[in-house]
């Protein structure tokens, strides 16, 4: 008697969609350090790199390269463990977020449905906040270990912006958890495909957690943690070799993850507007094909939209930051919160 | 008091409340970045792509021939007493009389040396020699990885032989000189 069926095709399938999805973000976040030099470039008038490979689509490699050749530092009056640590919390809760994100339609092989989603767990979208919010243990702890002001200093400038954005991101999305009902990420999905992109119900709860997005990747004009001119490079000053490039690369990661929950809160995932792709009777995985592509178009347009926004505007002051978090945000969140909350009521949804 | 007419009155005023959500003046300012994704780069690819000096541009020193492909410097010194960096040294030599094919003058110059480190670019050299022996082209000293490799002997400075080689001879010579001579 088998008191535990183990069901091998869906461990080999999920075992293959987490390592396409991890490979998925280090190209992404790969490419987006390329664009990132590139928009740069182009916003002031110049080329960008175009010494590597034609149009220079390998400097990634090189960049990579460089890091991992160069010397490794650990400060001899820092704490080593909780220093190793830092970069290692800030990589792994930048991969873990992508788990709960649909990237497409259901896959059929073999006639059983493989959806394209690692765990589509009942508290999706909680999973991800719970997740971002120990992402700030990786700037806290590897600022701190680094036993430098400078960094301590980014640390704390991390640690109060993560917590005052989080609050009106939290608000933002209540409203949009009114609309569907449920926190699972193919459910807010599914809603939309159905009843039309949330942007259309919630421009402004969109718009604060666009907003509050700039702030959770410490993007600018929200990078205050790493604030070069003011803090030296912040809590990774101290860093070098890979635990840097581990630091670099998790905050554009999670640019990334960050674009795919807009994109899937509020921008219908990797639903296809204006048609009906259901009557399109095409082959299956044509189907999720299509709809990967659909939501990474999606995605591609949001990071250059965080790329656009880090050439144009300069960084926020810290009374600035705080003022608009506390005094602008979460009224304003409140406020749609509230006015959301009455027309579902008054219109009985 | 006014010094030019292009002075502009700062705006003090309180912000407007417009002006307070920041959004619609990060919009106009973003609309002016997107602007300049489409405007003409003002950077060039630089080994395949080179700008046009003009005509007085002074880079690298050439050290040049007559007709006859004969070295015109006689070694007087008088470059290397006005190089105000002290770049040039030199040896003299006496022609023997089998290189008078070589040399143009009784005295050459056996060893000539420039520092482009040390070296200005100012052309008081060009202005100092009696001979025309040297000139600034219109190229400059590329890169290099030792400071040994920006001494430039005599045979790197030297214009190659316009009866042997009068191709690059041409090239080497450039617009500078033409109306000089």
């Amino acid at each position: 008697m088998f008191i535990l069926v183990i069901d091998w095709w869906l461990i080999i399938g999920k075992v293959v969609l987490i390592a396409a999805i991890i490979g998925l973000s280090f190209f992404i976040a790969m490419y987006t350090t390329y664009f990132e030099r590139k928009v740069a470039a182009w916003l002031q008038d110049r080329i960008g790199p175009n010494r590597a490979g034609p149009f220079g689509i390998f400097q990634p490699l090189a960049d990579g390269g460089k890091l991992f050749f160069k010397e490794e530092i650990i400060p001899l009056a820092s704490n080593k463990f909780l220093f190793i640590l830092g970069p290692a919390m800030a990589m792994i809760t930048a991969l873990l977020t992508s788990s709960v994100i649909p990237w497409g339609t259901p896959l059929l092989i073999n006639g059983r449905e493989m959806p394209l989603q690692v765990a589509d767990v009942n508290m999706g979208i909680l999973f991800v906040f719970g997740v971002v919010s120990v992402g700030v243990y990786g700037i806290m702890i590897g600022g701190w270990a680094s036993n430098n002001k400078f960094s301590l200093m980014a640390a704390i400038r991390g640690a109060s912006q993560m917590i005052s954005y989080e609050l009106p991101m939290g608000l933002a999305l209540i409203a949009v958890l009114f609309m569907t009902g449920s926190l699972q990420m193919s459910d807010i999905v599914a809603n939309q495909v159905k009843n039309g992109w949330h942007i259309i119900y919630q421009p402004l709860g969109f718009l604060i957690f666009f907003i509050c997005a700039l702030a959770e990747c410490n993007r600018t004009p929200f990078d205050l943690p790493e604030a070069e001119n003011e803090l030296n490079f912040g809590y990774h000053q101290e860093y070098s070799s890979m635990k840097l490039g581990f630091y670099l690369f998790a905050e554009y990661i999670n640019m990334f993850i960050s674009s795919a929950v807009m994109a899937t809160l509020y921008f219908g995932g990797y639903d296809i507007p204006f048609v009906n792709e259901a009557t399109w009777d095409l082959p299956n995985w044509l189907m999720s094909l299509i709809s990967f592509s659909v939501l990474m178009a999606k995605i591609s347009f949001f990071l250059f939209l965080f790329l656009w926004i880090r050439w144009t505007i300069p960084r926020f002051r810290y009374d600035q930051l705080m003022n608009l978090g506390w005094k602008k945000l979460i009224p304003l969140a409140l406020f749609n919160m509230i006015i959301t909350a009455a027309l579902m009521l008054w219109l009985k949804k | 008091m006014q010094l030019t007419q292009r002075a502009k009155q700062v705006d003090r005023k309180p912000m407007t409340w417009v002006e307070s959500i920041y959004l619609w003046n990060i919009f106009k300012g973003m609309m002016i970045t997107l602007s300049h994704l489409f405007k003409r780069k003002a950077t060039i690819k630089y080994p395949e792509e080179t700008r046009t000096f003009s005509k007085v541009f002074r880079g690298l020193q050439v050290l040049n021939r007559d007709e006859e492909g004969r070295e015109r410097c006689t070694a007087c010194g008088l470059c290397a007493v006005a190089c105000p960096a002290e770049a040039i040294t030199m040896e003299a030599a006496e022609r023997l009389p089998e290189e008078e094919h070589l040399y143009r003058e009784e005295k050459y110059a056996a060893k000539y040396e420039i520092n482009m480190l040390r070296c200005i670019f100012c052309g008081l050299c060009e202005e100092a020699c009696p001979k025309d022996a040297i000139y600034l082209s219109q190229t400059f000293a590329p890169a290099n990885y030792g400071r040994k490799g920006f001494i430039y002997k005599k045979e790197d400075l030297l214009i190659p032989n316009p009866l042997t080689h009068p191709a690059e001879y041409e090239k080497a010579r450039g617009e500078r000189t033409e109306e000089k001579v």
